[in-house]
C-alpha cells in the first residue's frame, strides 16, 4: 500500500476507530441542539453531519479534523427558514459550497494572514457567548413552560460531564450524562421538553432530498434571498475550518493544505445540501476531542460520520426521547470549552488595541448575532489600528545653511501620516531655496504624492526655490501602479534607499 | 569527492548497511556520510476518551503533546547519537561524516541526495516486524524519490564476484547498464543478464545490444531470454547461479497499478536474500 495514503489514513487503525467513535457520540446531541439553534428539524443537521463528516474525510485537506453541522453555521440561518421554508435553506447551503471551492481555488489560505490573532480569539469567544445565549434561551423556554424539573436534570447532567472524567477517562462523559438523564427522566415521567418535540428526526439513510429542492423558485429573487446568507456561511465556514487546522496543525506539528480543505469543504456542503443538509465547517470542539482521543488520520474522521449514521439508525426511537435538559448541560460544557479562557489574563498586559479589536469582534457578534459580520468589523479595526501605528513611524529633520534648508524625510508616507508629514514643514521662514531629501522615505499612495505636491506648491508661492531629492525611489513604492511587491528583492530595494 | 550516503535507524540491518556502504566506498574510492533520522511517532499512546472538553481545552492538550513528544524526542536523539558514533567506529579507515536530523527520511535523503553518487539502506527498519516478508516502510517511498542509486542492503554482506542483472529493455534499467559501463563498481565481476519474454521480439534485441556494450565494458557477460514470471524466474535464477547481487530499473509502473497488481520490484526484494541495487 502507497505510504503516504497508510500515513493519511491509517496512522493508527484501532486509535482512529476508537476517537471516531467518541466523536460521533458527542456529535449527536451537538447536532440535534444546532437544529434548534438553526429551527430546523433535527433530521437536517443530523443528516448534514453524516454527509458532511464522511466527505470530507475523503476531500479535506487536514486528516483528523472533524467537520459536520456546525453551531456557527447554524447562528447564521437567523429567520431564512422561518420566512421562506427549507429548500432556501439548502440552496444557501449549496452555493456555499460553490463560494468555496472558488474561494479554494484562488488561494483563499493566503487571505487568511489579515484575520489577526486578536479577531480569532474574538471569534471563539463570540462563538462560546452565542452557545450560552441559546441554552439560556432554552432554560428560560422551560422556565415559563413551567417545566421545573429541566434545572436538576442540567445540573445533574453537568455534574456528570464534569466529574466523571476525574474517575476514568474510558469513556464518554456527555454520553454517560445523556444515558443517566434520559432513563431518570423518563423512569419518573418528567414533564420536560424531549428531542422529539423539535420536529422529525432521522428514520433511515440519507437521501437525495428532491422533494425538498421541488420547492424551491428558480429565479433571481432566490438567489437575492439566499446570497448573503451563503457569503456568511462561506466566510465563517472557512474562518471556522481554517482556525481549526491550524490549531489541528499545531497539536501534531504536521502541516495541512489549507486551499484543499476549503474546496473539500464546498464538496461536502454541495453533498450535504443535495442530502436535505445545512451547511456545515469543521469543529474546533470536536477536533480537539478527537485529537485528545488519540485520532490523528483520517480514519478517525471517515468513523465519526459513519457511527453517527450508525447510531441513528440503530437507537432512532430513544434519541427522541433525550431530555432537552441533557443536550443544554452538554451544550453549556461545549461553551465552556470553546471559549478562550486566557482572554482575562491577557486583557491586562496586551496593548490596548489588541484588546480593542478582540473586544469589538465579540460585541459586533453578539449583537448582530452574526460571526461574519463581527469578524469583518475586527479585520477592519485591526487594519486602522495598524496604519495609525504605522503612521507613526515618521521622522522629519532639517538643517540650515544660509538661505536653504534642507529637509530630510524618513519613514511611512500615506494616507494616515499625510498630515503629519504637511505640518511638519515651516512656510512662514524666509528662504530662497529648500531641499526635500524623501529618498529615505516611502510615499505609499496619492494621498502622501498630493502632500508633498501641496508642499512644494506653498514653497513656490513664497518664492522659494524647490528641489527634491530621491523623489523616483521614494515612489517607487507605490506598489499598484509599479508593482514592486511581488518582485525578488523588493523587500531590499524599498528598505534600502 | 563523492560520497555514498548511507540511511542507519540502529536496527538489525545497521551493520550489513555499514559492510555494504564500505564495500561501495572502497570501490568508487568515495566518502560515507552516515544520516539518523529522527522520524516521530506518528501516534502517541493516549487514554483519553472521556470525549470532555474543559477549561483550557486547547492549550491544556498542546501543553500535554509537546511534553510528550518532547520526552520521545530527548530519548531518540541520544539513541541516534549513540548509533552514530557506532557507525563511526565500524567504518573506520574510510572518510566519515555523520549526520542526524528531525523529519521522515525520505524527506532527509532529498537533502543530501544532491552531494551523493548512490545511497546505502536497508530491507527492513527497526519499525517493521519481522514476518518473513515484510519490506521496510520507508523503502519504497525513497526509492520511488530518489535521483541516485539505491543500494538495498541485505541482512548478510557478501562479496560480489557474480550479479544479476534484471532486464526489462525501460529507460531504468537501460540507465544501470550504462552505470556498469562507465563506473567501477562491479567492475571484474561475472554478469548475468536476464530478461522475461519471447525470443526474437524487440526485447531481445535490446537485450543483446546492452550485453555487447557490458562485454565492451569488460564484464564476463551471459545474456538469456526466459518466457515466464518475471518474479519467480529472477529469482530463481538469482538463486541457482549464486548471484551475490541484483540491478533492476525500479518502480516503472503507477503507484495505482501497484496498487491493484502488486510491484515486481517490491516482490523481487523481498524474495531476493540478495543485496539489490535499484535505478530509478
Amino acid at each position: 500500500m502507497p505510504s503516504r495514503l497508510k500515513s493519511s489514513w491509517f496512522p493508527n487503525v484501532r486509535v482512529d476507530l476508537l476517537a471516531g467513535l467518541v466523536v460521533a457520540l458527542a456529535l449527536i446531541p451537538e447536532s440535534i441542539a444546532f437544529s434548534v439553534i438553526a429551527g430546523v428539524d433535527p433530521q437536517v443537521c443530523l443528516y448534514a453531519s453524516v454527509i458532511i463528516a464522511v466527505t470530507i474525510a475523503f476531500v479535506g485537506g487536514r486528516s483528523a479534523m472533524i467537520s459536520a453541522s456546525t453551531g456557527a453555521i447554524a447562528l447564521l440561518v437567523g429567520d431564512l427558514v422561518k420566512d421562506h421554508g427549507l429548500a432556501y435553506l439548502l440552496a444557501a447551503s449549496m452555493l456555499t459550497g460553490i463560494i468555496q471551492i472558488v474561494l479554494g481555488l484562488v488561494n483563499v489560505a493566503s487571505v487568511m494572514r489579515f484575520v489577526s490573532a486578536s479577531v480569532m480569539t474574538g471569534f471563539v469567544n463570540a462563538l462560546a457567548i452565542l452557545y450560552m445565549i441559546t441554552q439560556a434561551k432554552e432554560l428560560i423556554l422551560a422556565g415559563e413552560m413551567e417545566a421545573w424539573a429541566t434545572f436538576p436534570l442540567v445540573a445533574g447532567g453537568l455534574a456528570i460531564i464534569y466529574l466523571l472524567p476525574k474517575l476514568t477517562k474510558a469513556i464518554p462523559s456527555p454520553l454517560v450524562a445523556i444515558v443517566v438523564i434520559s432513563v431518570i427522566a423518563n423512569y419518573f415521567g418528567m414533564d420536560v421538553r424531549r428531542v422529539k418535540d423539535l420536529g422529525i428526526l432521522p428514520t433511515g439513510l440519507p437521501y437525495l432530498d428532491f422533494e425538498s429542492w421541488k420547492l424551491l423558485p428558480l429565479t433571481l429573487e432566490t438567489l437575492w434571498i439566499i446570497l448573503p446568507v451563503s457569503v456568511s456561511f462561506s466566510v465563517v465556514g472557512l474562518l471556522e475550518s481554517l482556525m481549526t487546522a491550524q490549531i489541528l496543525d499545531e497539536f501534531t506539528d504536521t502541516t495541512s493544505d489549507k486551499n484543499k480543505e476549503a474546496r473539500g469543504q464546498g464538496i461536502a456542503n454541495i453533498a450535504s445540501s443535495l442530502f436535505g443538509g445545512i451547511a456545515g465547517c469543521a469543529m474546533i470542539g470536536q477536533s480537539v476531542i478527537n485529537v485528545k482521543s488519540g485520532g490523528r488520520g483520517r480514519l478517525s474522521t471517515l468513523t465519526s460520520g459513519l457511527v453517527l449514521l450508525v447510531l441513528l439508525l440503530v437507537m432512532n426511537s430513544q434519541v427522541g426521547n433525550i431530555p432537552m435538559a441533557a443536550l443544554v448541560a452538554v451544550m453549556i460544557m461545549v461553551s465552556i470549552g470553546t471559549f478562550n479562557w486566557a482572554t482575562f489574563q491577557n486583557l491586562k498586559i496586551q496593548p490596548k488595541m489588541t484588546s480593542i479589536v478582540m473586544l469589538a469582534t465579540v460585541g459586533t457578534v453578539v449583537g448582530t448575532h452574526n460571526l461574519a459580520i463581527g469578524v469583518g468589523v475586527g479585520v477592519l479595526l485591526s487594519g486602522i489600528f495598524f496604519a495609525h501605528k504605522v503612521s507613526q513611524v515618521i521622522g522629519i529633520s532639517s538643517e540650515l545653511s544660509g538661505e536653504t534648508r534642507t529637509y530630510t524625510i524618513r519613514g511611512q508616507i500615506f494616507f494616515a501620516s499625510a498630515d503629519t508629514f504637511g505640518d511638519a514643514f515651516d512656510f512662514k521662514e524666509v528662504l530662497s531655496k529648500v531641499v526635500i531629501d524623501v529618498s529615505h522615505a516611502h510615499f505609499w499612495d496619492l494621498t502622501s504624492v498630493g502632500a508633498l505636491d501641496k508642499v512644494v506648491l506653498k514653497y513656490r508661492r513664497e518664492g522659494a526655490e524647490v528641489e527634491i531629492l530621491g523623489m523616483n525611489e521614494a515612489t517607487a513604492t507605490i506598489v499598484g501602479r509599479l508593482g514592486t511587491h511581488d518582485k525578488p528583492g523588493a523587500l531590499e530595494r524599498m528598505l534600502d534607499h | 569527492m563523492a560520497t555514498i550516503l548511507a540511511c542507519t535507524d540502529g536496527s538489525l540491518y545497521g551493520k550489513s548497511i555499514y559492510e555494504h556502504a564500505a564495500w561501495v566506498a572502497g570501490r568508487l574510492g568515495a566518502g560515507v556520510k552516515v544520516l539518523h533520522a529522527i522520524e516521530r511517532d506518528e501516534a502517541p499512546a493516549n487514554d483519553d476518551l472521556s470525549g470532555n472538553l474543559g477549561f483550557h481545552a486547547n492549550t491544556e492538550l498542546l501543553e500535554e503533546l509537546t511534553k510528550l513528544d518532547e520526552a520521545h524526542a530527548r530519548v531518540a536523539r541520544l539513541r541516534g547519537k549513540a548509533i552514530l558514533e557506532d557507525a563511526e567506529k565500524q567504518l573506520q579507515g574510510l572518510t566519515v561524516t555523520t549526520v542526524q536530523r528531525h523529519g521522515a527520511l525520505v524527506d532527509s535523503i532529498v537533502e543530501f541526495e544532491s552531494e551523493s553518487s548512490l545511497l546505502v539502506l536497508g530491507k527492513r527498519g527497526e519499525h517493521a516486524d519481522f514476518s518473513k516478508g515484510h519490506l521496510g516502510s520507508n523503502l519504497e517511498r525513497i526509492v520511488r524519490s530518489a535521483k541516485i542509486p539505491v543500494l538495498v542492503a541485505a541482512r548478510e554482506f557478501k562479496h560480489v564476484e557474480r550479479f544479476t542483472v534484471a532486464f526489462d529493455g525501460g529507460s531504468s534499467v537501460l540507465k544501470a547498464i550504462n552505470y556498469l559501463c562507465t563506473q567501477p563498481l562491479l567492475k571484474e565481476a561475472e554478469c548475468d543478464l536476464i530478461a522475461i519474454g519471447k525470443p526474437d521480439s524487440d526485447l531481445a534485441r535490446s537485450l543483446e545490444g546492452s550485453a555487447t556494450a557490458l562485454r565492451g565494458a569488460g564484464y564476463t557477460v551471459e545474456a538469456q531470454i526466459l518466457p515466464g514470471d518475471p518474479e519467480d524466474i529472477i529469482s530463481a535464477k538469482v538463486k541457482d547461479t549464486g548471484s551475490d547481487l541484483l540491478v533492476m530499473g525500479a518502480y516503472g509502473h503507477s503507484r495505482i497499478r501497484e496498487f491493484i497488481l502488486g510491484s515486481t520490484t517490491t516482490a523481487l526484494i523481498r524474495t531476493c536474500h540478495v543485496p539489490v541495487l535499484l535505478f530509478r
